[in-house]
C-alpha cells in the first residue's frame, strides 16, 4: 500500500543549484524507504518537499503532485502546520533546544496547544521508549538536553518528532555525525519504528542504505534512476549507473 | 628572512594592541577632562541649588533637575517608539520579507541611519511640529513629544540594523527544527529565533537608547528648549530642554572658567555617567544570558 505518491515532480531553486526532474515514486506504508545517491542528487530536496520545508527557501519552479493519503500536499490551501505535525523530520545535525530533556519533548506538543500534564508525561515516556532512549535518560529528564552525547541527542530529536504522533518520519542523514555504536542504536530504533510508521531515510553511506532499506531509490543529479525492493536493488541492480555507484566506482 | 618576518609580526601585533588600548585611553582621558572641568562646580554652587528646579544661568540659578527630566522624558518616549518599531522592522526584514524586499529595505534603513540629524530637525520644525500643534490642539508644536517622535525615528535604523544582524546570525537549523515540529512562523520567531538572538537584540536596544540620549541637534531644534521641570505625564506635550541641547546651546557663549562653564561640564559628566550606566546595564544583561547558556552547556 502506498502512503505517499509522487507524480511528475520537478523543482528548481531560484539560484539554479539543486533540482529535481520529473520524479515518479510511490512510498510504501510502514516500511523504510531509502533515498540514496551522490551529494547534490536532490534527495534532501525531495525530503523537504514532503513536509513543505522548501516553502521557506526560494523555489523557482515546481510542477507535479505529492499525494499523502490521496491529498496533494503541494496545493496552495494545504494546512502546512498540520502537515508538518503529521510528517515529522529529523535533521543531520541534532538541533536540541536549550532546555531540559523533558521540555525538548513536550515543546512541539505545547506549540500545538496541549497543556495537560498527564498527556505530556505520557508522550514523553512513549516517545523516548520508541526512540530507544528511555532507559538511558528516565532518571534525569530534568537535565539539560545539551549534556547528552551526540547519539543521544539525535535519538532525542527523533523522540521529539515522535511525541507529536506523526504518521511519516523523514530522516535526513540522521547518523552522519555519530559513531558506529550510536548509529547502530538509531538504526535499531528505526527497525522497531517501521512497524507503525512510514519512514523515509536519506542515509549517509551506501552501507547504511543497504542495511536499512526495505525499498530503495537511487538518485543521480536530480533524477530517479532506479527504484526497487532494497534486497533486489543492492544485490542485482538493473541500471549500470546504480551498479557503478553501489560498487564504489564513483560517488 | 625568518628574522625580518618575526620583526614584522611583532610590529603588527603591537600596533593592533595599541589601537585597542587607545580606545580605553581615550575614554579615560575624556572622563578625566570632564571631571577636571566639571568638579569645581561643587565649590562654586551649593549642591542643593543644583537640585533646584530653575535653570537661569544669568541669575546664577543652576538647577539641572529640569534638564535631567527633560532628557529622560524625551529619551524614554523615543525608546518606546524605537524599540517596537525597530525590532518589528528587523523581524520583518530578516524573517518574513521576500528576498527582493529585503534587498531594497535593508540599505534604505541604513541610509536613513546616515541622515544628518539636523535635516530631521528641520523636517520636525517645518512639518511635524505645526502638524502636531493643530492635530493635538497645543499652544506650541515644539514639545517633548515632538522630540520623542523624531528621536525615535533616529534610533530606529540603529536598532533595526543591529537587531537584524543578530537575527540573521541565528543558524537556519534552529528555524527548520521548529518548523519541522509544526511551529507556525510566529511561534518560530517568538519562541526560537528571538530568544536565540537575545543578546544581539538587547545590544540593539541599548545602542538605540544611547543614540537617542546623546542626540543633540534634533532635540535642540524641536523640543522648544524651555527648562521646565517635568512633573506629570502632561509635560510630555509641553516644551522641555535636554542636557545635550543645553550644553550645545550655551557652551559657545560662556566665559571659560566661569561657574556657568563648570556647570555645563558637570552636566556633561552626568550625561557620561548615564550612558555608562545604560551600557553597563546592557552588558550585564548580555553577560547574565551568557552565564545561563554556559550553565546549560556544562
Amino acid at each position: 500500500m502506498n502512503k505517499i505518491i509522487i507524480e511528475n515532480l520537478s523543482l528548481q531553486y531560484s539560484d539554479g543549484t539543486e533540482s529535481l526532474r520529473n520524479i515518479n515514486l510511490g512510498i510504501r506504508e510502514k516500511a523504510v524507504t531509502v533515498l540514496f545517491g551522490p551529494a547534490g542528487g536532490g534527495k534532501s530536496t525531495l525530503l523537504r518537499c514532503l513536509n513543505r520545508l522548501n516553502d521557506l527557501t526560494e523555489v523557482r519552479a515546481s510542477a507535479g503532485r505529492i499525494l499523502i493519503d490521496g491529498e496533494n500536499v503541494l496545493d496552495a490551501d494545504t494546512d502546512v502546520i498540520t502537515l508538518r505535525r503529521k510528517v515529522g523530520m529529523v535533521f543531520a545535525r541534532p538541533v536540541v533546544l536549550p532546555m531540559s530533556i523533558r521540555e525538548n519533548l513536550t515543546y512541539g506538543l505545547e506549540l500545538a496547544g496541549e497543556t495537560r500534564r498527564s498527556k505530556l508525561d505520557e508522550a514523553v515516556e512513549r516517545s523516548l521508549k520508541l526512540a530507544a532512549l528511555w532507559d538511558e535518560v528516565k532518571d534525569r529528564l530534568e537535565d539539560p538536553a545539551i549534556a547528552l552525547s551526540g547519539g543521544q541527542q539525535q535519538r532525542l530529536c527523533l523522540a521529539r518528532s515522535l511525541a507529536l504522533q506523526p504518521e511519516i518520519i523523514l530522516l535526513d542523514e540522521p547518523t552522519s555525525g555519530l559513531d558506529p555504536i550510536s548509529t547502530g542504536k538509531v538504526e535499531a530504533a528505526l527497525t522497531e519504528l517501521k512497524k507503525e510508521y512510514t519512514i523515509i531515510l536519506v542515509p549517509h553511506s551506501v552501507q547504511q542504505a543497504a542495511r536499512t532499506a526495505d525499498y530503495a531509490a537511487f538518485f543521480l543529479q536530480g533524477e530517479l534512476i532506479e527504484y526497487n525492493e532494497g534486497k533486489a536493488l543492492f544485490t542485482a541492480p538493473k541500471e549500470k549507473r546504480t551498479e557503478d555507484y553501489i560498487t564504489g566506482r564513483f560517488g | 628572512m625568518e628574522k625580518s618576518l618575526n620583526w614584522r609580526e611583532f610590529v603588527i601585533t603591537r600596533s593592533i594592541k595599541a589601537s585597542g588600548y587607545s580606545a580605553i585611553l581615550f575614554v579615560a582621558l575624556i572622563f578625566f577632562f570632564l571631571v577636571r572641568e566639571g568638579l569645581p562646580t561643587f565649590g562654586e554652587v551649593e549642591s542643593t541649588s543644583l537640585l533646584n528646579i530653575r535653570w537661569y544661568p544669568i541669575e546664577d540659578r543652576f538647577g539641572i533637575l529640569p534638564l535631567i527630566t527633560g532628557s529622560i522624558m524625551v529619551t524614554f518616549g523615543a525608546t518606546l517608539i524605537a524599540v517596537p518599531f525597530g525590532i518589528g522592522t528587523a523581524i520583518y526584514i530578516s524573517e518574513i520579507a521576500p528576498r527582493w524586499v529585503r534587498e531594497i529595505l535593508k540599505p534604505l534603513v541604513e541610509l536613513l541611519g546616515g541622515l544628518p540629524s539636523v535635516v530631521l530637525g528641520f523636517l520636525g520644525i517645518l512639518v511635524l511640529s505645526p502638524f502636531l500643534r493643530v492635530f493635538l490642539d497645543l499652544p506650541t508644536g515644539l514639545t517633548a513629544f515632538t522630540g520623542s517622535l523624531l528621536l525615535g525615528g533616529i534610533a530606529v535604523p540603529t536598532v533595526v540594523s543591529v537587531a537584524e544582524d543578530a537575527l540573521d546570525a541565528v543558524p537556519r537549523a534552529y528555524r527548520e527544527g521548529a518548523w519541522a515540529l509544526g511551529a507556525t512562523r510566529w511561534q518560530t520567531i517568538w519562541r526560537v529565533t528571538l530568544p536565540a538572538a537575545r543578546s544581539g537584540v538587547i545590544t540593539a536596544i541599548m545602542l538605540g537608547i544611547g543614540r537617542a540620549i546623546g542626540e543633540t541637534m534634533t532635540v535642540m531644534m524641536v523640543t522648544g528648549n524651555a527648562p521646565v521641570l517635568a512633573t506629570a505625564l502632561g509635560s510630555l506635550f509641553s516644551p522641555v530642554r535636554t542636557m545635550t541641547a543645553t550644553i550645545a546651546a550655551e557652551m559657545g557663549e560662556v566665559a571659560s572658567g566661569s561657574t556657568h562653564y563648570h556647570v555645563l561640564f558637570f552636566i556633561g559628566m552626568v550625561l557620561f555617567l548615564i550612558s555608562l550606566g545604560v551600557n553597563i546595564a546592557a552588558s550585564s544583561v548580555v553577560f547574565r544570558a551568557k552565564k545561563r547558556a554556559e550553565r546549560i552547556l556544562s
